[in-house]
């Protein structure tokens, strides 16, 4: 499924490489021991550290050291027992000791790499590295007319920024990247992935070039993007401004671009228009990180199941879909209740009604599963009763239509409403031989064979019976009768 | 590495510090001269030397993730040439 953009001429392909710089679970920020939790009022989580006040040095978090290899670690990437912090030189209201503490040719992970299905496809997206740095804080632009307001809180809080390589070559594969990234580190508990609260962000970096060649063309950079769909929205509008350029005998500029998602589209961003010079050097304040194999292999050893042994393990041993498998694992919270609910439990089952019954009602309700008013063991006691054939399937739809809304246990719904199946098969007869008689049309359509009639005719008898006949039975019976009669 | 009057203004931008026009050859004979004087140390092979981090053989000291900073606005806005009690102000920067 290759995604090209036609020109005027030829047929031209996208080349994305994306940095996403991912906020580290942690309590106390990178160098300082102010809290890094989100919402605070403005100023009151700066310590003088991160205010950058004379004579203040800097103390690494080793939790931080921890989540940066624990990442590293479920990126398959290379853990370098050696890195080293340097300073990032540039003047900015935001960063009080007017450079940022980062690292640069020697960072705290290596090549990795990321796997993603695109329709069935496995496409293996490179890492280039994965480096430790602190955050800015934050500028407030639209409070006072003339000035802009600086809050601190996020001031030295640490991220680890992951530069893919250029390996990405559509909009759809930067989306499923960025996702995947997202669910392995919520899987590893160091991003808690929240994009509305900027816990993850992204840089990409876009060129194109002609369909087939191999070249790398001057790429723009798209800086700052908060959501996933914008990622895509952004590269496909950039990737679409390029060709058109090189279309009209133009050149593309290398740059920095912003997104603007009410536009739909990309600008220069002026200001950083001339060339960077961040004059990098390593920070005399802090040593150099020296790992031990030791503190690797133990972190190696606490990893959790991650999505793609997940997903391997739901179709070799549960014999789930590979498409179902893959939306039960896509996010740590589905997989979990779906682990919960299929222990002891038909495991197609139980997938089923997570994926069609459960996430319809949360779409339509606009919740998440974590906030589902039904719990898994409750979903659980309604799949026991369609289990021991107590309700059918369609009974047991709207069951969980009024645990929606109360937290009435599903046996003692189904006790007071009668809504047991109907088991006594004389029931069933009766019922069959009342539509036969009131649909004598119908049936001689059937009996002319249009099969198709006959789905018509078992929706009449399950109307009949309010749902509590099973249909298949339903169905052969209603077969039955209409061939010997 | 030579450094001509164009590379001072750069540097001098980079560092946020205003040069005057006259004062641009001078400062680019003085760079010059400390450079020059730093290259010496291009004499010494080291081919085979492992970067020098620290002469006491310490390493790196971590602490533990607990959060001790108590809120300490005041403290920290004091110096804060404004009188809002909630933020640095600054001039507005807008992309």
């Amino acid at each position: 499924m290759s995604y090209f953009i036609s020109g005027e001429k030829e047929d031209w392909e996208v080349v994305i490489g994306l940095e996403v710089h991912a906020q580290v679970v942690s309590d106390s920020k990178l160098f300082s021991d102010a809290s890094t939790e989100f919402g605070a009022k403005p100023n009151t989580q700066v310590s003088l550290v991160d205010s950058a006040m004379p004579g203040m040095l800097p103390v690494i978090n080793k939790v931080c050291i921890k989540q940066a290899v624990r990442t590293g670690l479920g990126l398959n990437s290379k853990i370098n027992l050696h890195s080293v912090f340097e300073r990032k030189n540039y003047f900015y209201p935001d960063l009080p000791q007017g450079y940022q503490i980062s690292q640069y040719l020697q960072p705290i992970v290596g090549e990795g790499i990321v796997t993603l299905e695109m329709s069935g496809e496995i496409r293996e997206i490179g890492v280039e590295r994965l480096h430790l740095e602190q955050d800015a804080g934050k500028s407030i632009h639209d409070q006072d007319p003339r000035n802009t307001l600086i809050d601190l809180n996020r001031a030295g809080v640490a991220l680890m920024e992951i530069v893919s390589k250029p390996d990405l070559r559509s909009p759809q594969e930067a989306g499923a990247y960025m996702r995947k990234l997202r669910a392995i580190m919520r899987y590893l508990g160091t991003c808690d992935g929240n994009m509305e609260e900027g816990s993850l962000r992204c840089d990409a970096n876009v060129s194109v070039r002609p369909k087939s060649t191999s070249e790398l063309r001057t790429r723009a950079e798209i800086k700052n993007i908060n959501s996933v769909r914008f990622v895509e929205d952004a590269i496909e509008y950039e990737a679409k401004r390029q060709v058109d350029i090189y279309d009209s005998g133009g050149t593309v500029n290398q740059e920095t671009r912003l997104y603007d998602s009410d536009k739909g589209e990309t600008r220069s961003m002026r200001s950083k228009e001339e060339a960077h010079d961040y004059r990098y050097f390593p920070d005399p304040d802090l040593l150099p990180i020296d790992l031990s194999t030791e503190f690797v292999d133990e972190i190696r050893k606490g990893l959790p199941e991650l999505p793609d042994a997940k997903k391997l393990r739901f179709v070799g041993e549960m014999g789930l879909s590979e498409g179902d498998a893959e939306i039960l694992v896509s996010e740590k919270e589905i997989a979990d209740y779906f682990e919960d609910l299929s222990v002891g439990r038909d495991p197609k089952l139980s997938a089923n009604w997570v994926i069609h019954e459960l996430f319809a009602r949360l779409k339509k309700d606009d919740l998440n599963i974590d906030n589902s008013p039904v719990k898994a063991d409750r979903l659980g006691s309604l799949l026991d009763l369609i289990e021991d054939k107590t309700i059918t399937n369609q009974i047991a739809t709207s069951v969980l239509e009024t645990m929606w809304t109360s937290a009435e246990d599903p046996v003692a719904i189904v006790e007071k409403k009668g809504l047991q199946q109907i088991t006594d098969t004389g029931q069933i007869d009766s019922a069959v031989e009342k539509v036969i008689l009131e649909n004598t049309d119908q049936v001689s359509q059937y009996k002319d064979g249009n099969e198709k009639v006959l789905g018509w005719l078992v929706g009449q008898v399950m109307k009949t019976t309010q749902g509590k006949a099973d249909a298949k039975s339903v169905n052969e019976i209603l077969r039955k009768k209409m061939d010997s009669g | 590495m030579a450094i001509d009057k164009a590379k001072v203004k750069e540097i001098a931008k980079l560092a946020r510090m205003k040069v005057a026009d006259k004062d641009e050859s001078e400062l680019a004979t003085e760079l010059n001269q400390i450079l020059d004087w730093i290259e010496q140390l291009d004499e010494v092979d080291t081919k085979n030397v492992l970067p020098v981090t620290s002469v006491t053989s310490e390493i790196l000291s971590q602490r533990d993730d607990k959060v001790t900073n108590l809120d300490q606005k005041d403290k920290v806005l004091a110096n804060s040439p404004s009188d809002n009690s909630d933020f640095y102000v600054v001039p507005k920067v807008v992309e």
